[in-house]
């Protein structure tokens, strides 16, 4: 089940911005997200804004769906008009966006170019389940522009991706990821997940093992998180499988950091490592960084100029809100000055970067020296005038960025 | 002469003053309703309305509605003293164990006792035990069967049950119905033929009783008194012989039901005074009222200071309603002579108050009204009871409170027993015998009320039974016994303070005195709770049970590691700023021990006696009993 979308302000029908948030659009980056709300089952896991053929009574949706985008990307152009400029990162989420044709994923990106133009140097990633691609389906991509391919591998272990409901074989999600590099792309991401109940160390050390060895620049693990209303949840709350163990997920981070960190990758993120600094995910960076993006589709989320938004869910209400010609915004809010900057500590202090001290109010620069104290933000960095998570800093961030907040 | 029954002019001859003893829904208010109605003082029509009304109040202030006393002029019907003109005043008896003195007190202001039984139910422990206060008094007891409209009634079983237990024969036990009206006017004759007439000097200075003292808003203090001696007139001065004030007399009359002011009362005569005093403080259950031109030279006996029993600090949880804490117990006290209490400092929980009560009802009846009367949200630490201790220089101090028992030193502790009745069906007896001496009880007697039904009677240390004993019973019993107690006197016992340390640190609110054998069991038991009560840390926190530097019991909250949703979420950052800032708000609701953050939901579930956590209200609890 698709979790809920948060409370907020009404939207103007034509889903115009109060002038303030198009002061200074693509300061700190300018992306955009193109949601997919498709795939082939639902992981007992998954809480995403994702919808079977079945579910939807049939293909037509799916069929449709990246004409409906382009009047969402349309909308986007005209409300953007006096301050358009070229696209830092695209970013196609899911859902599965690889069960629409490759052509219509590059239809899409066809059209955010010709409404904002794509910069030379744009990072465009799709994310894939390893079933859902092949060599050819990889080489249409890559030449309708995708440089970038996120794959959801989750880990190599039989009972493991059986208990996830994962669709495809152990060692599927390696393959794409090869097959992805040979077809051009330049950067390929595998996602695991870890402390999946029933996992062994082994078989997690299995997994990173695996993802090393595919040749990819770039790892996400995720802990596994019993979302509410899922199918999973249910099972646990039943008692048919035991909760995740927060102990476990911890051992598992650091396995995940030390494998990782030897082979060479370096956190950027809290659950994200690269190989090389050009090797980090841009749009998720952006994200991090308090960018800006809008984000196309049901249920998708943007942020321009300190307001952000998000779409009706459904992909028939997104659909109607379109063809009836307004916007398909569900709600919005416009960030007060004090959340700006609680989002700010909220989320820079998840990357490596960190964020500078300066930046925090006084209650907060004690916390600060508190947490050096207590080993969790990083000394060296402290001297230098940042707040960076240590190790075990990262494995407690949400904690520290509680303490670093008035 | 003319008979009259006006107030002031009544022969105390034609007066009879009784009180109806019944477990609480064995029908009592409605038997008197149907009395109000039969004897003429309201008429039907209004009977419904007034019913009611009063049921409203009752459920809507519970307690509160304590002691009424009814004028009921009568005219005997039948037998040979038909025609005969009485005035009945029904004086209403306040309803349950912590308040047996104020008990006491209504029943010494009667002659005579209305034992009401339901013909479907038998007699209850707390009925009993009034019944026995009612002998001790020297009251003449009639007994009732009611509800023998109900096809479940066995009045033959009862009867028996009753004649044993007030040595009388089954047949003079009357059967009635409140419901149905069937024997009450009988019930009325035989008030009149059976109860002795008060006696008093009508010469002498005026001496009365208070059965009964209340606060309203309006009126200030109503003060119900019983006149022993002389004439009480609405000129007067009256002066309260314990404290020997003067208070100017605004106004005094009878209730019938609706108050009436009068010109005066005499001998025998029950009625209120209003002096304008806002405090029942000054105006005490139990205490003798005369007139200051001509005082009385001695008081009457039996008067008492209402002594708490049980004490326990009253904690705001959100801090800054200290000041709204304070002013809603001011408030209350107005209304309750036996509510104790002062400001005090908890280490772990803040400011708050030091409060007395008569026993474990009284605590959680207070504990109620301030929370839905003022909207507090409070924190009540474990009920204790008062220590005396003697220390090896032979000075002696009172505690309490635990944190004040003194460490070393100490040479004897006394501590609080009181006399409990326990009636239960005989199937249970076994099982009562064993909490009761797992309780440190020693049996006193038991006896057989019928067939099946069985009257245990223990000595028991008051503490024991503060601590989920009722409870205890009840699922023991299946919820058939009942319990009543009345403090008696202490005993010597060795007693232990068992502290709780948290990451080193005493927590004084979870601090007890127990007994030395039961030491161990309460320190394992609470470190056990509180290991899971009380968050992962980012430290380890060690949970400590101790006597003195003795440590008896240890467990350990393990560092948390993982604090972090290390998830994809795309774009949804609201929800988690939301997220955020609603653990945020979580957090300010812990409370600090040391570096260790306490939620407040682990300081109630672990202070609440019972197991089940969210259980409102401290579990030992006996229900509401006889009104
Ligand atoms: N059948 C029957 N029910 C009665 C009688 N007297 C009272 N009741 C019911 O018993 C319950 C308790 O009565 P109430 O007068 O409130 O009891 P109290 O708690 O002793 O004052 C109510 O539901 C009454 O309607 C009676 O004589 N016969
Ligand atoms: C937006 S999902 C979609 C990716 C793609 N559909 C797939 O499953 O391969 C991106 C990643 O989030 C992670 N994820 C999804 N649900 C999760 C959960 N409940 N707990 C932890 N990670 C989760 C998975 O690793 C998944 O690959
Ligand atoms: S395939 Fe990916 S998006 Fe789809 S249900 Fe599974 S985890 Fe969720």
């Amino acid at each position: 089940m698709p979790s809920t979308l948060p409370d907020g302000d009404p939207v103007p029908v034509d889903g115009s911005l109060p002038s303030g948030a198009l002061a200074s659009v693509g300061a700190r980056g300018f992306g955009i997200y193109v949601h997919v709300p498709f795939c082939a089952s639902r992981c007992g896991y998954c809480d995403f804004n994702t919808y079977t053929a079945s579910e939807l009574g049939g293909g037509g949706a799916q069929d449709s769906y990246a004409d409906t985008v382009l009047a969402e990307v349309a909308l986007a152009a005209r409300v953007l008009d006096a301050v358009a400029r070229p696209v830092d990162t695209v970013f196609f989420g899911g859902g599965t966006p690889t069960l629409l044709p490759p052509d219509d994923l590059g239809r899409i990106l066809e059209a955010v170019n010709k409404a904002f133009g794509l910069a030379p140097d744009v990072e465009v990633t799709t994310e894939a389940n390893p079933e859902s691609v092949t060599p050819a389906s990889l080489r249409r991509l890559r030449s309708a522009g995708f440089n970038r391919i996120s794959l959801g591998m989750q880990s190599v272990a039989p009972h493991v991706l059986a208990l996830l409901d994962r669709r495809h074989t152990p060692g599927r999600a390696a393959a794409a990821a090869i097959e992805a590099r040979a077809a051009g792309f330049d950067h390929v991401n595998l996602d695991l997940i870890y402390g999946t109940p029933g996992e062994s160390g082994q078989d997690f050390a299995d997994s990173l093992g695996a993802a090393v060895a595919a040749g990819v620049d770039h790892v996400s693990a995720y802990s596994l998180i019993v979302e509410d209303g899922t199918r999973f949840a249910a099972r646990v709350r039943r008692g048919e499988i035991p909760a995740p163990d927060d102990d476990v997920a911890a051992d598992r981070y650091l396995a995940a950091d030390e494998a990782l960190s030897a082979a060479g990758f370096a956190w950027y993120e809290v659950s994200n490592w690269a190989r090389s600094p050009t090797a980090a995910c841009r749009h998720n960076l952006l994200y991090w960084r308090g960018g800006d993006w809008w984000g196309f589709g049901p249920g998708a989320h943007s942020h321009i100029g300190g307001v952000r938004w998000w779409n009706v869910k459904h992909p028939s209400a997104y659909a109607g809100r379109l063809a009836a010609g307004g916007t398909p915004a569900h709600a919005r809010e416009v960030l007060a000055e004090a959340d700006r900057r609680v989002e700010d500590v909220m989320l820079r202090l998840r990357l490596a970067e960190g964020l500078a001290l300066e930046s925090l109010a006084p209650s907060g620069l004690v916390a600060a020296a508190d947490a050096v104290g207590s080993g969790l933000l990083s000394v060296a960095e402290y001297e230098r005038g940042r707040a960076v998570l240590t190790l075990r800093g990262r494995l407690l961030a949400d904690a520290v960025v509680r303490a670093l907040l008035p | 002469m003319p008979t009259t029954l006006e107030p002031g002019a009544t022969d105390p001859g034609r007066i009879r003053n009784f009180c109806i003893i019944a477990h609480i829904d064995h029908g009592k208010s409605t038997l008197a309703d149907r009395m109000l109605q039969i004897t003429g003082v309201v008429d039907p029509r209004q009977m419904r309305a007034q019913y009611l009304d009063r049921m409203d109040i009752e459920r809507e202030r519970g307690i509160t509605i304590k002691s009424q006393a009814v004028r009921l002029p009568w005219r005997v019907r039948e037998g040979d003293q038909a025609g005969y003109d009485a005035v009945l005043n029904m004086i209403d008896t306040p309803g349950h164990v912590d308040f047996t003195y104020e008990v006491s007190r209504s029943l010494a202001a009667c002659e005579g006792a209305v034992l009401l039984v339901d013909a479907a139910q038998g007699i209850e422990a707390q009925t009993l035990a009034n019944l026995y206060l009612a002998m001790e008094n020297d009251l003449t007891v009639i007994p009732i069967l009611n509800k023998i409209d109900l096809p479940a009634a066995q009045p033959e079983k009862y009867a028996e049950e009753l004649a044993h237990l007030i040595g009388c024969q089954p047949e003079d036990c009357l059967r009635v119905s409140g419901k149905t009206g069937e024997g009450v006017s009988h019930l009325l004759d035989e008030i009149v033929r059976q109860l002795p007439a008060p006696i008093g000097e009508a010469d002498q200075p005026v001496r009365a009783m208070i059965f009964d003292s209340i606060y309203d808003v309006y009126r200030g203090v109503i003060t119900y008194v019983r006149v022993i001696d002389g004439r009480i007139e609405a000129r007067d001065r009256i002066k309260m012989m314990s404290t020997g004030a003067v208070h100017e007399l605004l106004e005094l009359g009878v209730i019938s039901p609706e108050p009436k002011k009068a010109g005066a009362i005499g001998v025998g005569e029950v009625g209120y005074l209003m002096t304008g005093v806002k405090d029942v403080r000054q105006s005490r259950v139990g205490d003798t009222v005369t007139i200051n031109s001509k005082p009385a030279k001695t008081a009457l006996g039996g008067y008492k200071d209402p002594k708490p029993m049980v004490y326990s600090g009253l904690y705001p949880i959100d801090g800054s309603d200290y000041p709204n804490l304070r002013d809603a117990l001011d408030k209350l006290k107005l209304n309750d002579a036996a509510l104790h209490y002062e400001p005090e400092t908890s280490a772990a929980l803040g400011f708050g108050f030091r409060c007395g009560f008569l026993g474990l009802l009284h605590l959680e009846i207070i504990r109620e009204r301030l929370e839905r009367e003022s909207g507090l949200e409070l924190i009540s630490t474990a009920p204790n009871v008062v220590y005396r201790v003697v220390l090896d220089d032979g000075s002696e101090i009172t505690v309490t409170n635990p944190s004040e028992y003194p460490t070393g030193k100490v040479a004897h502790v006394f501590e609080p027993v009181v006399r409990a009745t326990v009636l239960t069906p005989n199937d249970y007896v076994g099982s009562v015998m064993e909490l009761c001496q797992g309780r440190r009880g020693t049996l006193r007697g038991m006896d057989y009320l019928s067939a099946d039904r069985v009257e245990l009677r223990y000595t028991l240390p008051m503490a024991e039974i503060i601590y989920d004993f009722f409870d205890q019973l009840k699922s023991r019993t299946k919820g058939y016994a009942s319990l009543d107690y009345e403090p008696s006197g202490e005993q010597q016992a060795e007693l232990v303070k068992v502290d709780i340390l948290l990451h080193g640190e005493a927590v004084d609110a979870f601090s007890a005195i127990v007994h030395k054998d039961k030491a161990y069991n309460y320190g394992v038991s609470i470190a056990a709770k509180l290991r899971t009560l009380i968050p992962r840390q980012q430290f380890e926190v060690p949970i400590q049970a101790a006597i003195g530097s003795r440590i008896i019991a240890r467990e350990t909250i393990r560092a948390i590691r993982k604090d972090v949703l290390a998830k994809c979420y795309g774009g949804d950052i609201t929800r988690k700023r939301k997220l955020l800032e609603k653990q945020k708000e979580g957090k300010k609701r812990m409370k600090m021990v040391g570096r260790v953050e306490v939620p407040q939901e682990a300081f109630i579930a672990a202070l609440s006696t019972s197991d089940s956590p969210g259980e409102k209200g401290s579990g030992g609890r006996p229900s509401r009993q006889d009104k």
